[in-house]
């Protein structure tokens, strides 16, 4: 049963670590992404992100991605924990944990994780900069790309 | 009856977060509501003026244009996601 939290508060990544150990030794290995809030470039220094999203549909969407990577892998545990409202550069604003027995697993389900949080989590990020204008990040081809990896046939099949 | 919410760029250019509409006469799908929304009103016309970078959402869940709709359902427009 993954642990899916939106929350405008500070995650601490030790804590969720400890809490997916807790009471057992069949885990193996966790993967661990944590998502940071860019500064963006010296020539343009951003002072703050705000992330909107969409309560209910968001943690729907998360649940929902949590649940495909356990029907993906063998996971002993996921934890995907989101931020919002307004944070600054250096800031931790997603935490994405998966515990396995084994390695490849946990890293393949980190890495499917983030993929699809990003096309598929309903948040939206606004940036802030120093001379006072604000606008929306807009969605990166980039993004999409990385999340089409895990369509069908998706290539770490192999990991279950 | 319909609740709709928008978001982000589409909240800010409809100027408000969410509104109730009655289910426009004819319309079934999610395309449907778009094209009544966009002749309403000059914020409509200007929130949904870029159809490729719009989203929907029917009862919290992603849904197309062709995405049938009833009334009594929860519409959300916004654009594409960029959280992570």
């Amino acid at each position: 049963m993954a642990t899916i939290r939106v929350q405008s508060e500070p995650f601490d990544t030790g804590l969720e670590l400890a809490r997916l150990l807790a009471g057992r030794v069949d885990v193996g290995g966790i993967g661990a992404f944590v998502g940071v809030v860019r500064g963006a470039s010296a020539a343009d220094p951003l002072q703050a992100l705000t992330l909107e999203h969409y309560p209910g549909m968001t943690e729907r969407a998360l649940s929902s991605i949590a649940a495909e990577a356990e029907s993906r892998w063998n996971l002993l545990g996921c934890t995907v924990i989101h931020r919002y409202g307004r944070l600054v550069p250096g800031d931790p604003i997603v935490l994405v944990l998966a515990a396995s027995a084994h390695r490849e697993p946990a890293l393949a389900a980190t890495s499917f994780l983030i993929d699809w949080l990003k096309t598929r989590a309903p948040f939206w990020k606004q940036e802030q900069h120093r001379d006072g204008s604000a606008h929306w990040v807009e969605a990166r081809a980039d993004d999409d790309a990385a999340a089409a990896r895990w369509d069908p046939p998706f290539p770490a099949a192999h990991a279950r | 009856m319909l609740k709709i919410l928008y978001f982000a760029s589409l909240r800010e250019r409809m100027g408000r977060p969410e509104e109730d509409v009655s289910l426009p006469p004819g319309a079934g799908t999610v395309g449907d509501l778009i094209a009544h929304l966009t002749a309403r009103d000059p914020a409509g016309a200007a929130a949904f003026a870029h159809p490729a970078l719009v989203r929907a959402a029917v009862n919290q869940e992603f849904a197309t244009n062709a995405a049938p709709i009833r009334d009594g359902d929860e519409i959300a427009f916004f654009p594409p996601v960029t959280g992570g």
